[in-house]
């Protein structure tokens, strides 16, 4: 786990490096999600080669909550997609790395999102090519709460349990705050657990800043269902005046907050 | 007698003929395999047929998926849903993607007849034309419809290619020319020129029929691709005729018409009229009917080029 910490410490400062550089983005949901991607990309569970990213039968991730990029990118150059220094381009023209993932611009990338739910459900289309006679490979995808308003996640998911997409992982990074207000507030998930259950998916809950669990969770022998693991995360984690403050959706960082920031982060 | 078949039959059995000789071919549906014929292609090959349920977002987006798992997939579903209820999806997860994903979108226009105008698409090219990357075929009969979906399968990229519910006159045959883009004159004359996709081909030859017989010599130019239109074919229709007519069986608005009159503008000065819906959405009745109560006939074509006409 100490590894971990100073991984984590490491890439929430590239985070929050690049969304400085970009002044622009969202650094509350880009912080919530960094053990989970460390656990996919770096805690042995998806399968990848960065030197060739587009080898037919890797494992796809799918950041379905794409305003969170700056974490992916931050993980993908970690390893060796990009180099590091390219996180700086974040957002500006001509950069591989936009404000929401273009799996045709940047190395890595395995669905284009930012329009909520999209992830998801392309997830699906991933996950039955996974499963076609050609190919072997599964598919993790990171949805958020938020999300999971939307009515194309429950098509998605009535799918992916139809079809019995067992290589289909989501991993719902669940912060509980949206851009109005908590979950709760502005639109209730209601036991988004019992949900996924009742929709035919095995499902299961784990501590979303406990690299190990989120991957031992992920790694669990399979049983011909859709597996969700709800992982329960704290939106601007690591950085104390971010954290669990709605505010910091979407709001560019200022010269004394990054400052702050970086000195507690300690990178 | 022309035979007649409809363009939908004719899609569902190309898919299936494909399908024997594409392995990389998979067809998703969203519970209309019956409707949009996409059954014919699930019957023979159901392991690479995908039904979505009636959830044609999720079908879009995961057939986006598909493609780029190096698939050549062909999505289908009635064109209001297709275009209308998914055009998110196939903006952000088909086109901005850049994916393989071929729509089949049927029941287009009034001729869908007696389900009336909740399902009767009028919009559905102009809402497909407007998307980079898109290609739109509307092809005018049901031998045109196998070679479109042959050359569509052969073409990497979006692209949409619209079919219909009735049965309707074939025009061409096995050597009429086809070729993504390229129009295709099937009549010439040096009076006006008719532009013309979809049933409304039939009906442009059957107009021009009548005018030749009043001294009026039509060009029919079948526009089976809106998109990338045939901005040559447009210019020399205005250069050698002087006067155009389009004719869809879609809104006058986005569509063929808007196309031509893109293509016109700023580089052509000639008399132009365009056949279509104007501006209205449609309603139940038989499809003979609907195409009188929205001027989808020969007869208002031929009104229209002796308007064009008299205004040289």
């Amino acid at each position: 786990m100490a590894n971990f910490e100073a991984k984590a410490k490491q890439i929430r400062a590239d985070v929050v490096d690049s969304l400085y550089a970009a002044q622009s983005g969202h650094p509350g949901g880009s912080l919530s999600c960094v053990e989970i991607l460390l656990a996919l990309y770096e805690n042995g569970v998806v399968r990848y080669d960065p030197k060739n990213p587009q080898w037919a039968d890797r494992d796809r991730v799918v950041l379905s909550k794409g305003h969170a990029c700056p974490t992916l990118y931050a993980v993908l150059a970690d390893v060796g997609f990009f180099p590091r220094e390219e996180l700086l381009t974040l957002r500006k023209l001509g950069s591989h790395l936009q404000g929401h993932p273009d799996m045709n611009k940047c190395p890595g990338v395995d669905a284009s999102t930012g329009s909520l739910g999209q992830g998801m459900s392309m997830s699906v289309g991933y996950a039955l090519a996974g499963k076609r006679p050609e190919h072997h490979f599964n598919v993790y995808t990171v949805t958020g709460d938020g999300e999971s308003q939307e009515g194309i996640m429950w098509e998605a998911a009535m799918a992916a349990a139809h079809y019995k997409l067992d290589n289909l992982t989501v991993l719902l990074d669940h912060n509980g705050l949206q851009i109005d207000g908590t979950n709760d507030q502005v639109m209730s998930l209601g036991d988004i657990v019992a949900k996924y259950a009742a929709f035919g998916w095995e499902t299961c809950v784990v501590d979303g800043h406990d690299v190990d669990a989120i991957a031992a969770a992920c790694k669990a022998p399979r049983c011909g269902k859709p597996r969700f693991i709800c992982c329960n995360t704290v939106k601007g984690k690591g950085v104390s005046f971010m954290e669990n403050q709605v505010g910091w959706h979407g709001k560019p960082i200022n010269e004394e907050q990054y400052k702050a920031a970086k000195a507690e982060l300690g990178v | 007698m022309a035979e007649i078949k409809s363009t939908r039959i004719a899609y569902g059995e190309a898919l299936a003929k494909l399908g024997a000789v594409d392995d990389k071919v998979l067809v998703c549906d969203a519970d209309l395999a019956h409707a949009t014929m996409t059954a014919f292609f699930a019957d023979k090959y159901p392991d690479r047929f995908y039904n979505f349920g009636i959830a044609e977002c999720n079908m879009m987006d995961a057939s986006a998926g598909l493609a780029h798992c190096g698939y050549t997939v062909f999505a289908s579903t009635f064109a209001i849903f297709g275009a209308g209820h998914a055009f998110e999806q196939v903006r952000n997860a088909i086109c901005y993607t850049n994916a393989n994903v071929k729509l089949g979108l049927s029941h287009a226009g009034p001729s869908c007849g007696e389900d009336g105008g909740s399902h009767q698409a009028v919009e559905d090219i102009a809402l497909m034309r407007t998307l980079p990357r898109m290609t739109v075929i509307a092809p005018c009969d049901a031998v045109e419809m196998e070679k479109a979906v042959f050359a569509a399968a052969k073409t990497y990229g979006p692209m949409f290619i619209r079919t219909g519910r009735l049965p309707t006159e074939v025009i061409t045959d096995e050597s009429t020319p086809f070729e993504i883009g390229k129009a295709v004159t099937l009549r010439e004359g040096k009076d006006a020129a008719i532009i013309a996709c979809g049933i409304m081909v039939a009906q442009a030859m059957h107009a021009a029929e009548t005018l030749a017989a009043e001294g009026i010599e039509c060009r029919v130019i079948n526009m089976h691709t809106i998109k990338p239109l045939d901005n040559e074919a447009v210019l020399a229709a205005a250069r050698d005729c002087g006067a155009i007519v389009t004719a869809e069986e879609h809104s006058v608005i986005g569509g063929l018409g808007g196309a031509v009159a893109e293509a016109l503008c700023g580089n052509a000065c000639v008399p132009f009229e365009r056949v279509g819906i104007q501006d209205r959405f449609g309603q139940s009745g038989t499809p003979a009917l609907l195409a009188e109560e929205y001027g989808l006939t020969d007869k208002a074509i031929a009104e229209a080029v002796r308007r064009a006409v008299a205004k040289k």
